[in-house]
């Protein structure tokens, strides 16, 4: 069974009087384990999928199932703590928050779980020891480098042991080694700690990185490398 | 209490605003404090008074003398106790810039009439036995430097000259509300003085049934009523108010332009506290792609919004409360008593409870209800 299940999706938006259509029928089956790539020009919905699959926004018809849990079909208040539970999400832009230490930054989504303040500290420093920010874990940001701050973004994405990994343009903002660096974590939390992992990408080293690769054009699904569908 | 960290590193983004609003919502509580503090000193000195006291003054005004020999037809009066006088004196000290109330008592009978002056027995004693002695209120000796035994001369405005008084005693008013800062000197050396016995300025009448007072002094003013000095006799209560009404304009001032600086300090307290929490909007989408359920940012926010206000509601009411205990303020004299009351306190902690409603509420439902993939953009 696959572990991202999306059946004749539509999605339109609607800007002032102007009817965009992002999605007309779109139908894809990600299985559990994969580390999959969706590329594609801007405008091709590449990031719209994403967000319909972390269930931040919500089609227009049709279903997204995630670890069999129809996404599509749950409210606001519901759709929260299934993220918290299912989700870790990584921005282009890092976002970390400024104000907050790596340490206290990666402990954020912990707060939303039962667990004590041992079991939280035990568990942001096992996610802060994956990336290799040990000696960074009383940083703040500002105090970061571009791929620190990314890598204590995915961190943050992977404390909480979520279901899926979603990544949006997550080496974008990042000089080649530094995407090297965090392409090589994404790489190894896939392979070793068998994460399933959704990144959407315009860059081809990302790609190749992935084991399946989907290119969205206007839309739809036009090529499609490796196993996933 | 795991949310804490992450409230107290939001107030710390920008601590110069922060701490500004703090102090901003700590002035106008330290403002509403003391505001309202005149007016309830002023309002506790109207209502001060022995329900067992009546005062007798001329009927024609208080600046009129009344003869003394109605002490003795007051004192026949049914239900009538005890009666003394007093006459005010208006003398100055020094420069006459720092006033205090200062008048001639019959001393026995009227520290028979007042036990709210407590003074040691022996002081006591001295003050009946010498004639050009004085009592004080134990303000006057931190004022003066003054010291017991000390002479002092007062320039009398009313009754002119220099009028030299041995001090012999120290009162400690056991109700806050009665003045410390009192100069009473002995009535037979100012009629001495004066070269005109035989008056008083107002008696004081102890009547054995407060529930009578009404008839008593119907009674007294109509065995006067006939006189060539008529007189006017209500309760002493009624009589300190009539003094707390000559304040009527000043707690206008108070209740109005008073309360408009608070609030107008407060609105601008309200809107820092809106802004920065508007700034903020991607992060709150952050926060929402996490898994923060909207409950959880609203009371994020609230707790923010009630950090900041019950921080400074902490600081300028406590300010207030310790400050005008610690000066044992009383405006010179005028405003004895002048404590920040417990109903103060409570009423400033509503405002300040208002305050974190009016510049929580619309931000934080705004968090809350901003739908993820809208606040999103501010993050893109």
């Amino acid at each position: 069974m696959a572990l991202v299940e999306i059946r004749d999706v539509h999605k339109t938006f609607q800007r002032d009087s102007q009817r965009i259509d992002v999605f007309t029928g779109l139908s894809i089956e990600v299985p559990e384990g994969t580390f999959l790539a969706l590329m594609g020009p801007s405008g091709s919905g590449k990031s719209t999928l994403l967000n319909l699959i972390a269930g931040l926004d919500k089609p227009t018809s049709g279903t997204v199932r995630v670890a069999g849990a129809e996404v599509s079909a749950m409210t606001a208040g519901q759709l929260a703590p299934w993220r918290a539970r299912h989700v870790g999400f990584v921005f282009q832009q890092f976002n970390l928050l400024p104000v907050l230490t790596a340490y206290q930054n990666v402990e954020l989504p912990l707060l939303l779980a039962p667990l004590s303040k041992r079991e939280r500290d035990e568990r942001v420093r096992i996610a802060l020891g994956v990336v290799g920010l040990e000696d960074r874990m009383d940083h703040y940001p500002r105090q970061l480098s571009g791929g620190q701050e990314q890598r204590t973004a995915i961190a943050r994405a992977i404390v909480a042991d979520p279901t899926l990994i979603m990544l949006d343009e997550p080496t974008g903002q990042l000089d080649a080694k530094s995407s090297q660096e965090v392409l090589g974590l994404l790489q190894r939390l896939n392979q070793e700690f068998h994460k399933t992992i959704i990144v959407v990408t315009h860059d081809a080293h990302a790609a190749q990185r992935a084991k399946t690769v989907l290119h969205l054009d206007k839309g739809e699904l036009i090529e499609q490398q490796g196993v996933a569908r | 209490m795991k949310y804490f960290p992450l409230v107290l590193a939001n107030l710390g983004r920008h601590k110069r605003r922060t701490i500004l609003t703090i102090a901003g919502v700590a002035l106008a509580l330290f403002l509403f404090a003391s505001l309202r503090t005149v007016v309830t000193t002023i309002g506790a000195a109207a209502q001060f008074g022995s329900a067992r006291r009546l005062v007798a003054t001329n009927a024609t005004g208080i600046v009129f003398p009344l003869p003394l020999s109605y002490a003795n037809r007051l004192s026949t009066v049914p239900g009538v106790e005890a009666v003394t006088w007093a006459n005010w004196f208006g003398g100055r000290y020094g420069d006459g810039k720092r006033f205090f109330a200062n008048f001639a008592v019959d001393p026995v009978s009227y520290l028979d009439m007042y036990p709210e002056l407590v003074m040691p027995a022996d002081q006591r004693e001295a003050f009946l036995r010498e004639k050009s002695s004085a009592i004080i209120g134990k303000r006057l000796l931190e004022v003066f430097g003054w010291q017991l035994g000390q002479d002092v001369t007062l320039q009398g405005t009313i009754f002119p000259g220099d009028w030299t008084f041995t001090i012999r005693g120290i009162y400690t008013p056991s109700d806050a509300v009665l003045n410390d800062d009192m100069l009473l000197f002995r009535h037979d050396y100012f009629d001495e003085r004066i070269g005109r016995a035989g008056i008083a300025g107002w008696y004081v009448i102890r009547i054995d049934d407060p529930n009578r007072a009404a008839s008593i002094a119907k009674s007294i003013d109509d065995q006067f009523k006939n006189s060539s000095t008529p007189t006017k006799t209500g309760t002493e209560q009624a009589f300190n108010a009539t003094f707390a009404t000559m304040w009527g304009n000043v707690r206008l001032l108070m209740g109005t332009i008073g309360t408009a600086v608070v609030f107008a300090i407060l609105l601008v307290a309200a809107n820092a506290m809106m802004m920065s929490a508007r700034e903020r909007t991607g992060e709150v989408a952050i926060l929402k792609t996490i898994g923060f359920r909207d409950g959880t940012l609203f009371a994020l926010v609230m707790l923010e919004a009630g950090l900041i206000s019950l921080t400074g509601a902490a600081i300028g009411l406590g300010a207030a409360k310790l400050l005008y205990r610690a000066t044992n303020f009383n405006a010179a004299g005028f405003l004895p008593g002048f404590d920040v009351t417990p109903s103060t306190i409570v009423i400033g902690a509503g405002i300040a409870l208002l305050l974190m409603l009016a510049s929580g509420l619309v931000p934080a439902l705004r968090a809350a209800r901003l739908p993820v993939i809208q606040a999103l953009r501010h993050v893109e």
